[in-house]
């Protein structure tokens, strides 16, 4: 949805606690250090050309006091004035092109050197940090925030060192002139500036309950638009328009209150440079007349006004870019903090490559808890033996999907071990262990790329004739034939009209490519229309053909065949056994099973 | 365009009176050069401080007068805006709520939601902004140009040549750097996917170990955007040093131009700062047309969709089979209408019966809950509720007898209550009865606050299975006479699915239900299962006479019973 940036930002900026600037400044540096040379050649090529259109206004001056309105004017003087005037213009012209140039350079060194870095310690975060975020949050460190330090780092630190020269130089340059006449901004800029930061003051949290109440607003239309139908199935579109008009009139509100205070400012910053204008006018015209205070021609009252509206222009502009500079901090300390997450640790010493790996697991009084305090599992014990299928049974929240992660040490246990071939499976190294297993998930992950490099993502190398041939086990061969490439084909977001079956049917080739000893199995059930499910379910008895394999099973034909049933209740395994066995036991297994033969 | 204006009209008077003040505020900031010319030239040469004094309080006096009309003017524009807006998206909200399914279709939900979010945005910005600068930028711009031309026309002349400069020169850039924009949009996007695509498949890319992959890849995309991000930049810091360039250089001009004709200095001062003046209205109009062009097509947008026809007036039709709840007769449909959806479906289902529908994805089941409750209406053949044609009947009066959940049917924001009430007020026993019925009251019960937890938006705070039994309880909290589950259980666990059935059956006998399930086990016990194939029905009877008449249906049975059943 196009929805204006602004209130993306503002309203994440909600929650966010006081940013800690010298933590943010000091990694900064380190990502700016490499940069310093080229900094410093930058600030004096901005410098000069600050100075450089500084003397502007006084040649300028210069150059009026030489009209003289009885025609007796010096021309060639006001020529030279003038092309030395030009001169200068261009000079400045392009040495500030340089120098901003030269900033946006650095900036996007810097922020592809962040992106890589955040994205690099982003891979080798365990699984639990992905799994307590929503992505939404971590993508917007990585595109949003990083894009806020970059513009930041491009624009601000121009501005700001420009303004500052700026203000330095036009202040030189007044005192020069006249050092009474700059008594003026004593009375106008404290004034100026006292009144910016009190409207800012204000409306702040004003702009920010506005942002929270359109966003809040937008969140509403965005479920009940989806949720037409249901409203109208339920015949309440009054009640929902009444509930919308509550959030509208308070959004409105919101904007009308926020925008009252923040169009003042422009009127007053006005006001305050008029105001100076106005007394510079009076006070130069008094110097002139009884010739004090350093004003000894005509000439001099215009260069002073000149300099002046250089020296307020940029007070302002600093006053806005202060407000930029906060929110770069802030988004630059979310980027610091992902860099500072812990990384999965390390493979042990010792750890080894797992190698010839029968396929023979068991789990030895394991207990485990996402959080601390509250256990999922609780002294889980289960063995399962070369080319055994376990089927892996119970309600949802039972613990099923637990097992796997554990299995794949995504988690490690709290306490007790997993055994492989008679080894702790902490004394292998992660990649090692993890390539013993093929995995095929319930939610098919499928990437942006083509048909040809999803199937071969775990081989690499995989010739093109090994990925057919696994798309022919998989059943999905002739589908692929027929895509407008075949196997090039781009699947991209909404490219290709592929179906939530065929997609499984992609992974399940995927995993088929992959020569390991052991398989880790979540069976999809529904949205899958029933042809489709039984081309799945053949393929998959194929991959599990000769491995040892964990299934989280829905499918009845799988938990009959396997030769282990777990029945997990609440984190312990209830039951296990054949299937035979099971039913004989008329326990919980028995219920679960007949619950599919009541005819209600 | 103008119906949105109609919005503003209750408000003209506020927003006439705002450009009212407005422009009397910036002609008054119009005078403060032209003062300051008068006391350099005119008052200064005659050594006399008493003018001085007078022009300096006069210049004081606009000033003021300049900052508090804009001011007031301003807060006027906020406020015509802010009530145009709200009126305009109640409007919307509104109409939206009443959409005919097709209309709804035609326009997309995602585009419907950026109209009354995003649109609604653009064309509050627009009226706020062309209230606020619409009139001051042209005063500025037009007043500053005839004020120059009153100070000294040769100048004024040499001022007005640099304008065309400035303008190709900035119209250039701009054109030149669309294109990189747009790449690098497209470049900024490409990351975002890259990295949902790594957040979503985490597990996959560790159990493969290919991290070092992914950053390979990932890095090629970041340099990519850095690069096309710079080249835009190149482009577009032209701009400033660029206009700069052409107006000092203008300024040099003027200085030359004033020396020849011997003007004083304060006209030559003047005449620089009104030009900063007419800059600054430039500027304003370039913001104008900004939000003006984006505020119009966004004002179009809406348009379109509050000039739809919401009616779905009812006929006089003739009455059908009181005994039957739900009667379809020779019923034909198709959404696009080019090829149908459903073809020639036939079925009558009496008071309290169940019936079950089965099919593969895409053969046609929701489409028949959808004729049912009137939310499209069968191109040929007739729909019967209660004995009575869906056509003969306001869409709400036929959706009184229904009570559904659908497929992933929407969950809002708020308390689990709420949802289940939806809006109708009913008492608490009914929303206990119901959550109870529907399997839920165990889980409701663990929830932090019960039925008062509240749900994130989405309901992403609950599982797909939690989400199921929630719009079920909301389904049979109304009591209705018919009971629509559309696929509302495929996420439960056979165990909880086939207590639900049997709730419901105890519970709900005389409610006739419609069962819509791809679980066979869901449907087995019906009175009635109807079998659909590409919108066609190939089977129409219990299960145990299906399993004989139709191989279909007996080929789904064992594929997800077991061979050996």
């Amino acid at each position: 949805m196009k929805e204006p940036r602004m209130h993306l930002s503002d309203h994440r900026d909600l929650g966010k606690r006081k940013a800690d600037t010298g933590y943010v400044l000091i990694n900064l540096i380190r990502y700016l250090k490499p940069w310093m040379a080229v900094f410093v050649l930058l600030f004096i090529a901005n410098i000069a050309s600050v100075v450089l259109s500084l003397t502007g206004p006084k040649l300028s001056g210069d150059a009026i006091d030489m009209i003289k309105s009885d025609g007796s004017t010096d021309m060639d003087a006001v020529y030279y004035c003038c092309a030395l005037l030009a001169g200068i213009y261009a000079l400045s012209g392009v040495l500030s092109y340089l120098s901003t140039v030269g900033m946006a350079y650095v900036a996007k060194k810097v922020a592809c050197r962040m992106r890589e870095d955040t994205f690099n310690k982003l891979i080798s975060l365990p699984v639990s940090y992905f799994d307590s975020r929503q992505a939404g949050d971590i993508i917007s460190v990585l595109s949003y925030d990083i894009d806020t330090v970059g513009e930041s780092l491009a624009n601000d630190v121009v501005l700001v060192i420009n303004s500052v020269v700026m203000i330095a130089g036009s202040f030189i340059m007044m005192l020069t002139i006249s050092p009474l006449l700059v008594v003026v901004f004593v009375v106008t800029i404290p004034i100026s500036v006292l009144l910016t930061r009190f409207i800012a003051k204000r409306v702040q949290p004003l702009f920010r309950r506005r942002s929270a109440k359109l966003g809040e607003l937008n969140g509403f239309v965005e479920e009940m638009i989806a949720g037409q139908k249901t409203t109208k199935a339920y015949g309440c579109e009054e009640a929902m328009i009444q509930k919308f008009e509550a959030k509208n009139t308070q959004a409105v509100e919101a904007y009308a209150r926020a925008e009252y205070i923040s169009t003042m400012t422009g009127p007053t910053n006005n006001f305050m440079n008029n105001l100076a204008m106005t007394l510079i006018s009076v006070l130069g015209a008094l110097m002139y007349m009884y010739s004090f205070g350093g004003i000894t021609r005509v000439g001099q009252i215009a260069s002073f006004v000149l300099y002046s509206r250089k020296f307020s222009g940029p007070i302002n502009e600093i006053a806005n870019v202060f407000g930029e500079f906060q929110s770069a901090i802030a988004a630059a300390e979310r980027v610091f903090r992902v860099l500072e997450e812990q990384p999965e640790a390390p493979d042990p010493e010792g750890a080894i490559a797992p190698e010839n790996i029968r396929g023979d697991v068991a789990f030895e009084h394991v207990s485990f808890g996402y959080i601390k305090g509250r256990e999922v599992l609780h002294d889980l014990s289960i063995e399962a033996h070369k080319g055994n299928v376990v089927a892996i049974v119970g309600k949802t929240g039972a613990g099923k999907t637990t097992v796997i992660n554990l299995l794949m040490r995504f988690y490690d246990p709290d306490s007790g071990r997993i055994m492989l071939d008679g080894r702790d499976i902490a004394g292998y190294t992660r990649a090692g262990l993890r390539g013993c297993f093929t995995m095929v998930l319930q939610d098919t992950w499928l990437f942006a790329g083509t048909v040809y490099e999803n199937i071969a993502y775990g081989k690499e190398n995989a010739t093109r004739e090994e990925v057919e041939r696994v798309c022919r086990a998989a059943k999905i061969h002739s589908f692929i034939a027929r895509l407008p490439n075949g196997y090039d084909t781009y699947l991209s977001d909404n490219a290709v009209n592929i179906s939530k079956g065929q997609k499984q049917l992609l992974t399940i080739a995927r995993a088929m490519l992959l020569d390991s000893p052991m398989l880790i199995l979540d069976e999809a059930t529904s949205n899958v229309d029933t042809r489709t499910e039984h081309i799945i379910q053949q393929a998959m008895t194929k991959l599990m053909e000769g491995r040892t394999c964990f299934v989280i099973a829905h499918r009845l034909s799988t938990i009959r065949n396997a030769d282990k049933i777990l029945v997990m209740d609440g984190g312990d395994v209830a039951e296990q056994g054949t299937h035979e066995e099971l039913l004989a036991k008329k326990g919980m297994y028995y219920k679960l099973y007949r619950s599919q033969f009541e005819s209600y | 365009m103008k119906g949105t204006l109609k919005y503003l009209r209750p408000y003209g008077g506020i927003a006439a009176w705002g450009v009212t003040i407005k422009f009397i505020g910036s002609i008054a900031e119009l005078f403060l050069p032209l003062l300051l010319d008068y006391i350099i030239d005119e008052i200064v040469p005659l050594k006399d401080i008493v003018p001085v004094l007078w022009a300096g309080l006069l210049m004081l006096a606009f000033s003021l007068i300049a900052m508090f009309g804009n001011i007031w003017a301003n807060r006027l524009s906020v406020s015509a805006a802010a009530k145009m807006t709200h009126d305009l998206r109640y409007d919307l909200f509104k109409k939206i709520s009443y959409l005919k399914s097709e209309q709804v279709d035609e326009v997309t939900v995602p585009s419907l939601v950026s109209r009354l979010t995003s649109d609604s945005y653009y064309v509050n910005q627009m009226v706020a902004r062309t209230l606020r600068l619409g009139v001051r930028a042209p005063i500025l711009l037009v007043g500053g140009i005839i004020m120059t031309f009153i100070v000294d026309a040769y100048l004024a002349s040499v001022l007005l040549g640099c304008v065309p400069f400035v303008i190709a020169a900035v119209a250039v850039i701009t054109k030149k750097s669309i294109p990189y924009y747009a790449k690098k949009q497209a470049n900024s996007d490409d990351m975002v996917r890259a990295m949902q695509e790594n957040i979503s498949g985490v597990r996959i890319v560790k159990a493969l170990s290919k991290g070092g992959y992914e950053t390979e890849k990932f890095r090629g995309i970041s340099d990519r955007l850095g690069d096309t991000d710079l080249a835009a930049k190149r482009i577009m810091s032209l701009t400033n040093p660029l206009a700069t360039l052409i107006l000092n250089l203008g300024l040099v001009v003027v200085i030359i131009v004033g020396a020849l004709m011997s003007d004083g200095a304060g006209s030559v001062l003047a005449v620089l700062t009104y030009f900063t003046m007419i800059l600054n209205g430039m500027l304003g109009l370039s913001k104008i047309f900004v939000v003006l062009s984006q505020g119009i097509a966004s004002a179009e947008r809406i348009e379109r969709v509050l000039k739809m026809d919401t009616a779905q007036p009812a006929e006089e039709l003739a009455e059908g089979c009181g005994e039957y709840a739900v009667q379809f007769k020779d019923v034909c449909f198709s959404y696009n209408g080019v090829e149908n959806n459903l073809t020639d479906i036939n079925f009558a289902l009496p008071h309290g019966g169940t019936l079950g529908i089965i099919g593969a994805t895409g053969s046609g089941k929701s489409t028949i809950v959808n004729l049912m409750m009137r939310f499209y209406d069968a191109d040929s053949g007739d729909v019967y509720i209660d004995g009575r044609n869906v056509r003969s009947m306001p869409p709400e009066e036929v959706r009184k007898y229904f009570g559904a959940a659908f497929q992933n049917d929407f969950l809002m924001a708020g308390s689990v209550r709420e949802n289940i009430d939806y809006g109708r007020a009913l008492p608490e026993d009914s929303i206990l009865g119901a959550a109870k019925s529907a399997q839920a009251e165990e889980f409701v019960a663990k929830l932090h606050g019960g039925l008062d937890y509240d749900l994130a938006q989405k309901a992403a705070n609950l599982s797909g299975g939690q989400k199921q039994r929630l719009t079920v309880a909301r389904a049979l909290a109304g009591q209705p006479r018919i009971l629509i589950l559309d696929d509302a259980s495929s996420a439960l666990d056979y165990e909880t699915d086939a207590a639900l059935r049997r709730e419901l059956a105890d519970k709900y006998p005389q409610t006739t239900k419609v069962i819509v399930a791809q679980r066979v086990s869901s449907v087995r016990g019906a009175d009635m299962i109807l079998v659909l194939d590409d919108g066609r029905q190939i089977g129409l009877g219990t299960h145990e006479e299906l399993l004989r008449t139709c191989p279909e249906y007996a080929q789904i049975y064992r594929a997800q019973m077991g061979e050996d059943v």
